[in-house]
């Protein structure tokens, strides 16, 4: 069940940010140094060259030169080589603050187990893409502007040493170009965003609508009506848009004209001094030819603005993830209760249970209670959104009862760690992930020491076996693909439940392990599970009728209650849900057997 | 990939439009270059020379009307990339939808003539030939990203790369015809390191390629592990495992950081010779020109435009190579837009083509107002493989479908059951063999290809496994065949599909909007929606694919009494994999690896 996160506004997500990196400081200083010396050296060897022209307009002899001379060279070889190396030295950082980045996030997920929030993959991948954007915060967000302000400090103060008012002006201009322009860009990008995020949503779903509907809209005949709604709304963009280029064409403007005009305050000012013989006309060269040059300096901050908006919003919704209530509790284990049983088959018992996913939300479980004693197999059966599967997300300690007790051989289980819990409380969750790794590796995940004659045990069990010594010739060793894309629908089922087999609980919990399979399949598998369960507890949540009958016990669950609960003649016999289900009792039009 | 794709500039009248102006603005733009240049070496020299600022008033006045030019220009030539990009993404964008879907509105970009568009099987087919990496989207999801998000990345490419291009041809020029006539040693040092540029950056850039190329598969599997992790959380927590992998995240990246910085180490080398050349070129021209002028053979203004104008050589070609990666991400988005609008179909498995207009055939399907009898379908040995397939999905399949009969087609999954009601809807066309509509009395009989699809379908409710259903309203959901139905006669088709009751208890109603792809409603729900549809079709002929696959009991029980409902007095064919429907239905047939078996 996916219920849209509560809104929740984070605050200065990207101070947290840089708090959650707690990048390399000496790495990321020596890049920015790196890149001072880069962007400084730029600006150097025009001012040099300026110093170097003005004073051989004066026909020194050439010993005056020769430090200028050097001086261009080395500023010449030093910009590339510095910008080079400071481009491997931040992205090394940056990588290495990542992995630092993503453990700490990971924890935190890991901890906390918001697996209910995770239940739709776009919002995971959005997680990781925001997990992964703190890299660009360091190269892209940080770095530049800490070299505007060390090299725009330095060059400013080169000039104001040579000509004050000149060193002034230069000042304004950066700050203006430098800091104003590019947030005064980055404002309007992000109005323009928010005036066409409507009729860009509008037109994403109409192209969704027409390209996925493209079956129904054919067959009904309704495809011209979807093409229009598509035109429509392309057309209402495309006039924003256009409307918008006049405005967001501003900021490059403002750039150009900030340094034009300095230069020409500059000229004016120069000039007027020198003529006063105030200034030289060595150092009059050098500060234009500087002020010429400096807004290389702040040129690309603009872009830079524009990227912090985007880590900002990355941040905030990362932040939305990672400040959730953990759902569980974390157990300080209790002296003087009952601690969980020592080895053999233990009693599931649960009573009064009752979970709710918010204090206004309606109760997924109201009051459920059940019993497994060892060696018994019950399924749990109920129809969609009967909160079956919150009863999973119980045993398997995602998240805690807001009421009632979940026992194990009299042990509460939310008094316990919750590896320890699942120690006992194992099997296949809701959806099992594929890893992107070997057959063996996916397999060895429940019991890392197990070898190679124990994970063909539990394949042999779940009847993957014969499969994978037919169809893949590198048998344990078979990369599956991501999401074990390289195997088919029923053998991914068989994995995980091979994997719940290799795990030996002493309570297998098998959460829908048979939905997204066709029929023929299906069966296939509940067969298999039935064969390979034997012995074991189990407690099978389903909402197929097919292989009820081989179950001891069936709990019918309704709207977060049991409504029904015995064998399957049992219930057969008794008027009620089951009976219906099965077409059987009083059906509307003429009974329809579903199950034999 | 070409910096400037021929088909871009062909086939979007905005991007000629746009090409134009921006040659004017960037000519421009270079002039402007070119007379500050002169004017700053003016004043400086004039100063040094002892005039004043009487003397030099004009000039300064003109670097001021300068700086306004270029602030304009570059605020224009922004401001018209960004409006030509709109245009350009509009025109690509529709010429695209018309092109997959067939349709060409009035006064849309019309698909060449005689192409049907590229049909609903095509659409859900997965995109590109399967890598074996990864889950494949269908190509419909991929076109809706292309169409919307790839490009977008057009506007950076029309905004800050071309005039950049342009610029970048211009400005070397006309700085190296001006530095020619002012000193010919500085001409020719530019002259030799400029052309070096783009050549060693072509060189790096293909090496880098090549490596991550080779790299491609190990950087893949690296930079997809987290997201592997996170996704797998819930498995990792029920085996105990979530803890430790946080090592293995660590390990993990840092061997993606190690493989990486080796790719980059050498992906940053163009920038790296990019940088120095033209540095080390200017630091040249700058102690040459020194030189000469200390010797007196160039004056001091000639020296000092010399200087001023030896980095502007180079700047358009540093901004062009900053701007290249993320621009082209916008042309490798247009150039998938062409792929898809040059790709030429199979002809063989498309969707039908318009056919020709001929009368005994249309009167067999004319629309009548009540009581439409259905014709006899009649296949003859149909046989149909899909495209890039070598197993046919149908094999001479012979059938007869008597108007009122009820057929269940049954058979395990991958057995062309499915195929066969594509056929029927002609989705797709037969590979070999024929399927002919004969009048009810046997008097009369066509092909089905001759009989117009449109015409055809209006006969034909079809209730697929997974119903698409539209962001909107109810209302509007189910009178999808019949828009211009009343809320009376939905409410009666919702009534008939059982869909009336959960309906009702909508916050709006028949008015509530379902969300992306009826995100609001339960499997079982979309199905009674889908069946609603299908009553107030009201057509002599009904598809049904699997109506109750994967339904709980009390939905499927629900979903089972209206398909009873619907067939009721109609032409039925229903999918379904085992024979629980037998009940409902006059015969049935048993499909396995495409060929029609024994009945059961």
């Amino acid at each position: 069940m996916t219920r849209p996160a509560s809104p929740h506004r984070v605050s200065r997500p990207l101070l947290r940010m840089v708090a959650l990196a707690r990048p390399r400081g000496v790495r990321f200083a020596l890049g920015v140094l790196l890149g001072a010396l880069a962007t400084a050296a730029g600006v150097g060897l025009l001012s040099v060259s300026a110093w170097l022209l003005a004073t051989a307009a004066t026909h020194p002899p050439i010993t005056a030169l020769g430090v200028a001379v050097v001086a261009t060279r080395a500023f010449g070889v030093t910009r590339g080589v510095a910008r080079y190396l400071e481009r491997l030295v931040t992205h090394d950082a940056a990588f290495r603050t990542l992995a630092d980045v993503r453990v700490r996030v990971y924890q935190r997920l890991a901890r906390s187990e918001p697996v209910r929030r995770f239940r739709s993959g776009d919002l995971v991948s959005r997680l990781v893409n925001d997990t992964d954007a703190t890299q660009d915060l360091l190269v892209r967000g940080l770095t530049p502007p800490l070299v505007a302000v060390v090299v725009g400090g330095a060059v400013v103060a080169l000039s104001t040493a040579l000509f004050v008012p000149g060193g002034l002006l230069l000042a304004a201009g950066l700050v203006l170009g430098g800091l104003a322009v590019p947030l005064f860009a980055a404002a309007l990008g992000r109005r323009s965003g928010r005036r066409q995020a409507a009729a860009r949503g509008e037109l994403s779903t109409a192209l969704v609508d027409t390209l996925y509907g493209a079956p129904d809209l054919v067959a009904y005949g309704a495809m011209e009506q979807a093409v229009l709604r598509v035109e429509r709304a392309d057309a209402e963009l495309t006039r924003l848009a256009r409307r918008d280029a006049a405005v967001l064409g501003l900021g490059s403007g403002a750039s150009a004209l900030v340094a034009g005009a300095t230069v020409w305050a500059t000229l004016l000012l120069g000039v007027a001094a020198v003529a006063g013989g105030a200034l030289d006309a060595v150092p009059f060269a050098v500060v234009v030819l500087t002020a010429l040059a400096a807004f290389e300096i702040v040129a690309p901050l603009p872009a830079v603005a524009a990227k912090l908006a985007a880590i900002r919003a990355s941040g905030a919704r990362l932040f939305d993830v990672l400040d959730t209530e953990p759902a569980v509790r974390v157990a300080e284990a209790p002296a003087d209760r009952p601690g969980l049983p020592e080895e053999g088959a233990a009693t599931l018992r649960v009573r009064g249970l009752r979970v709710r996913y918010g204090p206004d939300e309606p109760w997924a479980l109201d009051g459920i209670d059940l019993d497994l004693p060892p060696g018994r197999r019950i399924a749990v059966l109920g129809p969609s959104g009967s909160g079956k599967s919150t009863l999973a997300s119980v045993l398997f300690r995602f998240r805690d009862p807001d009421a009632g007790t979940v026992t194990l051989d009299g042990a509460d289980i939310t008094e316990h760690p919750a590896d320890e819990v699942r120690r006992f409380i194992s099997g296949v969750p809701q959806d099992p992930h594929i890893f992107a790794s070997t057959l063996r590796e996916n397999l060895r995940l429940a019991r890392p020491g197990a070898d190679d004659a124990q994970v063909w045990e539990a394949l042999e069990r779940a009847r993957l076996a014969e499969d994978v010594r037919a169809t893949m010739p590198d048998g344990l060793d078979t990369q599956v693909g991501a999401h074990g894309a390289r195997l088919s629908g029923g053998m991914r089922q068989r994995l995980a439940l091979a994997r719940a087999l290799l795990a030996q609980p002493r309570i297998l919990v098998l959460d829908e392990p048979t939905t997204h399979l066709d029929p023929d399949t299906r069966d296939a598998v509940l067969d298999d599970l039935l064969a390979a369960s034997e012995g074991y507890s189990t407690l099978l949540i389903t909402h197929d009728l097919a292989r009820l009958e081989h179950m001891d016990e069936i709990y019918v669950i309704v709207d977060g209650r049991v409504v029904q609960r015995g064998s399957h003649a049992d219930l057969l016999a008794e008027k009620g849900w089951y009976r219906r289900a099965h077409g059987l009792g009083d059906p509307p039009r003429g009974g329809l057997r579903v199950v034999r | 990939m070409k910096p400037l794709d021929p088909r871009l500039v062909r086939t979007a009248s905005a991007v000629r439009v746009h090409l134009a102006v921006t040659v004017l603005c960037a000519a421009a733009v270079t002039g402007l270059v070119l007379a500050q240049a002169w004017l700053v070496a003016r004043i400086i020299s004039g100063a040094a020379a002892g005039e004043g600022l009487a003397e030099l008033s004009w000039a300064i006045a003109a670097v001021a009307a300068v700086a306004l030019g270029r602030a304009a220009l570059s605020y224009g030539t922004e401001a018209a990339a960004l409006h030509s990009a709109a245009r350009a993404k509009s025109q690509l964008r529709r010429r695209l939808i018309a092109r997959v879907t067939g349709v060409a509105l009035p006064g849309s970009p019309e698909p060449p003539r005689g192409e049907p568009g590229r049909g609903p099987v095509w659409l859900a087919a997965p995109s590109g030939p399967g890598t074996g990496e990864g889950e494949s989207t269908p190509r419909a999801g991929e076109l809706a990203t292309l169409a919307t998000r790839g490009l977008d990345a057009l506007d950076d490419y029309f905004a800050r790369y071309l005039p950049q291009l342009v610029l970048a041809v211009l400005v070397p020029l006309a700085v190296l015809a001006v530095v020619a006539r002012a000193d010919w040693i500085s001409a020719l040092v530019v002259a030799l390191t400029l052309p070096l540029i783009p050549i060693f950056m072509a060189l790096v850039g293909w090496h880098t390629q090549a490596r991550t190329r080779r790299q491609w598969r190990l950087l893949n599997r690296l930079g997809g592990h987290f997201l592997d992790v996170v996704e797998g959380l819930p498995t990792l927590a029920v085996f105990r495992r979530a803890k430790a992998q946080a090592a293995v995240i660590r390990r993990i990246t840092d061997e993606h950081r190690h493989a990486t910085m080796g790719t980059l180490r050498i992906a940053f080398l163009s920038a790296l010779v990019l940088e120095l050349l033209s540095t080390i070129a200017v630091a040249l021209v700058a102690v040459e020109i020194g030189l000469r002028l200390m010797y007196g053979m160039v004056d001091y203004q000639t020296a000092l435009l010399v200087l001023i104008l030896a980095p502007e050589a180079y700047l358009p070609l540093r901004e062009v190579g900053a701007r290249f990666h993320a621009s082209m991400e916008g042309v490798a988005a247009a150039e998938q837009v062409f792929a898809v609008l040059d790709e030429r179909l199979d002809a063989a498995a498309g969707p039908d083509p318009a056919p020709e207009r001929e009368t005994s055939s249309r009167a067999l399907v004319r629309p009548c107002r009540d009581g439409c009898a259905a014709p006899r379908l009649r296949l003859d040995r149909v046989s149909l493989t899909y495209p890039g397939r070598t197993v046919p999905a149908l094999s001479e399949v012979s059938l007869v479908i008597r108007p009122g009969q009820r057929v269940l087609l049954t058979g395990p999954s991958g057995s062309g059951k499915s195929s066969l009601l594509a056929l029927l809807l002609r989705f797709v066309k037969p590979t070999g063999g024929e399927i002919l509509v004969e009048r009810p009395s046997g008097s009369g009989s066509a092909p089905l290809s001759h009989i117009p699809a449109d015409q055809w379908r209006r006969l034909i409710a079809w209730v697929p496994q997974h119903p698409y259903l539209f962001d909107d309203t109810v209302l509007d959901n189910i009178r999808l065949g019949k828009p211009e139905a009343s809320v009376a006669e939905v409410r009666r088709a919702a009534e008939l599909a059982e869909a009336h009751d959960f309906v009702s208890t909508l916050p709006q109603g028949y008015g509530t909007r379902l969300g992306e792809r009826g995100a609001r409603l339960s499997a079982g729900q979309r199905q009674r929606i889908a069946l609603a549809r299908a009553f107030l079709r009201d057509a002599p002929i009904v598809l049904l694919d699997e109506p109750t696959a994967h339904l709980d009991p009390d939905n499927a029980a629900a979903v089972r009494r209206a398909v009873a409902r619907l067939l009721e007095g109609r032409t039925g064919v229903v999918v379904a994999h085992d024979s629980g429907w037998s009940e409902l239905v006059d015969e049935t047939v048993h499909i396995t690896g495409g060929r029609i078996g024994a009945p059961l």
